[in-house]
């Protein structure tokens, strides 16, 4: 491994523990895309050493509009680790995070493990156990949100926490393309979206990543949820004040910030 | 406050506007003193003419009630505006885009009545009981006002804007849906331009539904049974132009396009 991807894992390790943004990895060294995964992929190996599990995989810049602005062709992809898991009811302290922000998103629970290549929306939703509704809290070790791909991939794109919404259902007969949803912030209802938004569906997306994970010689495992990308903006989380989606069919999850 | 004379004078330069399909200078502009009183008169003056050119009303909308249109205007209150005849188009029906001035698509769930809504003091619950059914349909929009350069006064003279309507023929009543989280997308050409849901009129568009009879009760208008209703988008409008093809799809209710030659 380089000193340079070494040396970058120490940067963004450091501002996850000091709770403090830094400047784009990529103003200090030349990362290509691959190279941001290989800042990511290290960053979790130190993490797994220290004991978190990987529970799952998240997906980033699966709006077109957000590609367009990264210079992307594809959405970009992250860990979820048993770190980042997040309690329903509990509030989430934000000054354990730099600046938390919150998107609301449609969670697949995967029952076999997916690889590519070759993998379709409907081998995804063949293999998925349940669908959920999720918040996921994410937050840029980068000052004001700014980086280019290779530097959110190198953060293992914006990962903090993710909650799970209380209510399990099968895929069967719901078209997730259309599943709507209301985005609150203190009762306030700030955008509405549905299940398209992201890649046009879902399991459109998880079976990119797939796709994606086999080229790396690596699968959506047996019970990984898959978080499959934010439908819409998100929003800023502050203390004293919640966020509440609300999905068709997937029931609503809450994130109340203190 | 407008005089009389002013009002039909501005009630008869928006219906030239519409019969050339040529826009004028927004009514705020020329009228400084135009107010939302003198505004409903105006779009009354131009229904009163339709009606006795021989169109029928065969319901109303409900505009401005999505958050983020009334922010843009500057309002806190929706608008309204009333739907005669020759304004229903069929489903998958092709439509001359030179119909109108500067058309823009939305997607949205139509209410239709069974029993009549008399306010005030109409509410979720009389909504509820006194709709038939819910079917999925497209609203053609249009300004007669150039650019779309558009005050609050504005849209109501014009009639809260509408244009056409377009209805799929699929009923869905009340009872197995939830009203305010059907997702819907609209396609443009094959591609989906806008995501949203039928909660983002007002939170739920019966609670447009009952506005619009609390309304409408102001000016001693009952809602009829056979009365569509449109209560508001659940995305953001989408220009359209002869050569397009505009497909709304939405949770449970099912799906409705039109195209433009």
């Amino acid at each position: 491994m380089s000193a340079a991807i070494t040396a970058c894992a120490d940067l963004v390790e450091s501002a996850v523990a000091h709770r403090t943004a830094m400047g784009r990895l990529t103003e200090q060294h030349a990362l290509t895309l691959d190279d941001g995964y290989a800042v990511q992929d290290e960053v979790a190996r130190r993490r797994l050493a220290r004991g978190e599990r990987v529970v799952g995989a998240k997906l980033g810049l699966t709006s077109p509009a957000k590609q367009q602005q990264m210079q992307v062709a594809e959405p970009v992809y992250g860990r979820l680790f048993s770190g980042g898991l997040h309690p329903a009811n509990e509030p989430v302290r934000v000054d354990t995070l730099i600046h938390p922000r919150v998107e609301p998103e449609i969670v697949l629970i995967i029952g076999q493990r997916l690889a590519g290549p070759g993998v379709s929306a409907a081998d995804v939703l063949a293999a998925t156990d349940w669908v959920c509704c999720g918040l996921e809290v994410i937050d840029s070790r980068y000052a004001d949100f700014s980086f280019t791909a290779a530097d959110v991939v190198a953060d293992n794109t914006s990962e903090a926490k993710v909650v799970v919404g209380p209510a399990m259902h099968r895929p069967d007969g719901l078209d997730l393309s259309l599943i709507g949803l209301l985005l609150e912030v203190d009762g306030v209802q700030v955008a509405t979206a549905t299940g398209a938004a992201t890649m046009g569906h879902p399991a459109e997306a998880t079976a990119m990543l797939a796709n994606f994970l086999g080229a790396r010689g690596e699968a959506i495992e047996p019970g990984w949820m898959v978080f499959t990308g934010g439908l819409t903006a998100a929003v800023p989380l502050a203390a004293g004040h919640h966020v509440t989606a609300t999905f068709g069919h997937l029931g609503s999850v809450t994130v109340r910030g203190v | 406050m407008l005089t009389a004379e002013q009002q039909r004078a501005a009630a008869q330069s928006l219906r030239a506007a519409e019969d050339a399909r040529a826009p004028i200078a927004a009514l705020t502009e020329t009228y400084a003193d135009i107010d939302v009183v003198d505004a409903y008169e105006i779009q009354l003056v131009n229904i009163r003419r339709r009606l006795e050119e021989g169109s029928l009303i065969r319901g109303h909308k409900v505009g401005l009630s999505a958050k983020a249109m009334q922010q843009m205007l500057g309002v806190h209150e929706p608008d309204y505006g009333h739907l005669l005849d020759h304004m229903f188009v069929d489903e998958g029906a092709a439509i001359e885009a030179g119909r109108f001035c500067q058309p823009r698509a939305e997607i949205e769930v139509a209410f239709v009545l069974g029993r009549p809504l008399q306010g005030p003091g109409v509410t979720m619950a009389d909504v509820v009981r006194a709709t038939d059914y819910v079917l999925p349909s497209i609203e053609i929009v249009d300004s007669r006002l150039a650019d779309w350069k558009i005050k609050i006064q504005d849209t109501i003279a014009d009639n809260a804007s509408s244009a056409a309507l377009v209805l799929g023929g699929r009923p869905t009543r009340l009872h197995d849906i939830d009203p305010a989280l059907i997702g819907a997308n609209l396609r443009k050409n094959g591609e989906i331009v806008e995501t949203g849901c039928s909660g983002a009129v007002l939170g739920n568009p019966a609670i447009a539904v009952a506005w619009l009879a609390n309304k409408v009760a102001q000016f001693g208008v009952a809602l009829e049974p056979g009365h569509v209703i449109m209560p508001g988008s659940c995305t953001r409008m989408v220009p359209v132009a002869a050569g397009d093809h505009i497909r709304a799809d939405f949770d449970v209710l099912g799906a409705v396009a039109v195209s433009f030659t």
